[in-house]
C-alpha cells in the first residue's frame, strides 16, 4: 500500500514539474537545465544511507563511491549554475 | 530505509518536506530572469538541509568514509565549476549529469549487495535505477565528447542500426525479466547484473551517437530528465520520499524543457528521442 502513496506523490511532483517550466525565456534554458541537474544530485541522500550502514563491504564501498560522485554533481551543479546566472546579469546591464 | 516511528525520523521527514518545497520554489524562480539566481540559491539551501538531516538517520553508524567522500567530491565539484571556461559550461553540465547518473547506478547496485531480502517490487525499481542511471552516464559522456569535439560532432550512423538497436532493447528487456525473476545471491544473478549494466551502457552510447552535435543541448536536457528519473527509481528502492519527489520534479521539468528547446530549434521531440530507431534527419 505504501508504494501506492509513493506513486501518487510521483504524479503530483511530475505535474508540478510540468507547470513550473511551462513558460521560460530561451536565455534561461541552459541555466535551468544546469540547476535542475544539480537537484538530481539528490541521489546523494540515498547514497548516504548505503555508505554509513553496517552492510556487506562491497555495499559500503559502492555507497561511498556514490556519495563522492553525487557530491561532485551537487556542488559542481549549483556553482556552475550560479556562475552562468551571474554572467547573464552582467550581459543585461 | 527510514523508519517513521521515532522522533528523529519525524524530524527527518518534516525537513524533507521543507527541502521539497525549496526545490519547487527554486525551480519556479529559476524560470524568471530577475529571480533566477535567488532560485538557484533556494534550491541549494534545500539540498543542504536534506543532506544534513539525513545524517541523523539512526541507520547511519559510521561517518569517516562519508566525510572523506563528501570532501573529495566537493573539492572536485568546486574546482570543476570555478575553473571551467565560460564557453565550456554546457559540456561541464553534461559531464556532471553523467556523474549523477553513475551515482544512481552505484546506489542501486549497493542496495543489491546489502545482503538483505528484496521484494519483487524493489527488484523492479532497482532494475530501472540501474538501467536509467547507466544510460544517463554513457549517453552524457558521448554528449560531452561531441560538444567538446573529442569525437566527431557529426551524426554517426551505420547500416543495420535500427535492427541492432531493436535487438539491444529486446535483450535488455529479457535481462530485466531475468533480473527481477531470478533468486538473489546466486552466481547466475551476478552474470545477469553485469550483463545488464554493460548493455545499458551500450544503449546510452547508441542513443546519442546518431544525433548531431548541434542538437546536443536538447540531448543533454533529455539526459538530465533521465537522471531525475533514475534518482526517483532509486528513491523507490530505498523508500525515501525526498528522492522520489525531487527525482520526479527533475524528470518532468526536464522532459518539458526538452520539448520547449526542441520547438525553439525547430526539431520534433520524438525525432530526438528515437533517433536511433529511424532514419536520421540532418539538422543545420
Amino acid at each position: 500500500m505504501d508504494n501506492i502513496y509513493l506513486l501518487i506523490i510521483v504524479i503530483f511532483a511530475a505535474l508540478l514539474g510540468f507547470e513550473l517550466i511551462k513558460k521560460v525565456p530561451a536565455t534561461l534554458h541552459t541555466p535551468l537545465m544546469s540547476g535542475s541537474n544539480a537537484i538530481s544530485g539528490i541521489t546523494l541522500v540515498g547514497a548516504l544511507a548505503s555508505s554509513g550502514t553496517e552492510n556487506e563491504l562491497l555495499s559500503i564501498v559502492l555507497g561511498t563511491l556514490a556519495v563522492a560522485l553525487a557530491s561532485i554533481n551537487v556542488v559542481g551543479g549549483y556553482l556552475v549554475t550560479d556562475r552562468m546566472l551571474s554572467m547573464f546579469k552582467k550581459k543585461q546591464r | 530505509m527510514i523508519e517513521t516511528t521515532s522522533t528523529s525520523a519525524l524530524v527527518i521527514n518534516l525537513t524533507y518536506v521543507l527541502a521539497a518545497a525549496l526545490f519547487i520554489f527554486g525551480l519556479k524562480f529559476l524560470g524568471h530572469p530577475s529571480t533566477a539566481r535567488k532560485g538557484n540559491m533556494l534550491s541549494a539551501v534545500g539540498m543542504l538541509l536534506a543532506i544534513v538531516v539525513t545524517l541523523f538517520d539512526k541507520n547511519i553508524i559510521s561517518f569517516e568514509w562519508i566525510a572523506i567522500a563528501i570532501i573529495a567530491g566537493t573539492i572536485v565539484g568546486f574546482f570543476a565549476a570555478r575553473l571551467v571556461a565560460m564557453t565550456a559550461m554546457p559540456e561541464l553540465v553534461s559531464l556532471l549529469n553523467g556523474i549523477g547518473g553513475l551515482a544512481s547506478v552505484f546506489v542501486a547496485w549497493s542496495t543489491l549487495e546489502a545482503g538483505t531480502y528484496l521484494s519483487g517490487f524493489v527488484m523492479l525499481v532497482t532494475f530501472l535505477a540501474l538501467l536509467i542511471g547507466a544510460v544517463t552516464f554513457s549517453g552524457s559522456l558521448v554528449a560531452w565528447a561531441k560538444l567538446s569535439e573529442r569525437i566527431s560532432g557529426r551524426a554517426v550512423t551505420f547500416k543495420g542500426q535500427v535492427t541492432f538497436n531493436l535487438l539491444l532493447v529486446t535483450t535488455i528487456v529479457f535481462c530485466g525479466y531475468l533480473f527481477v525473476a531470478s533468486p538473489e545471491f546466486s552466481p547466475s544473478f551476478s552474470i545477469v547484473l553485469y550483463t545488464l549494466m554493460g548493455l545499458a551502457l551500450l544503449f546510452g552510447i547508441m542513443l546519442v551517437l546518431p544525433i548531431g552535435g548541434a542538437d546536443m543541448p536538447v540531448v543533454i536536457s533529455l539526459l538530465n530528465s533521465y537522471s531525475g528519473l533514475a534518482a526517483c527509481a532509486a528513491g523507490f528502492a530505498l523508500q525515501n520520499n525526498i528522492l522520489i519527489v525531487a527525482g520526479s520534479l527533475v524528470g518532468a521539468s526536464g522532459i518539458i524543457l526538452t520539448s520547449i528547446m526542441c520547438k525553439a530549434m525547430n526539431r520534433s521531440l520524438s525525432n530526438v528521442l528515437f533517433s536511433g530507431f529511424m532514419p536520421v534527419v540532418e539538422s543545420n
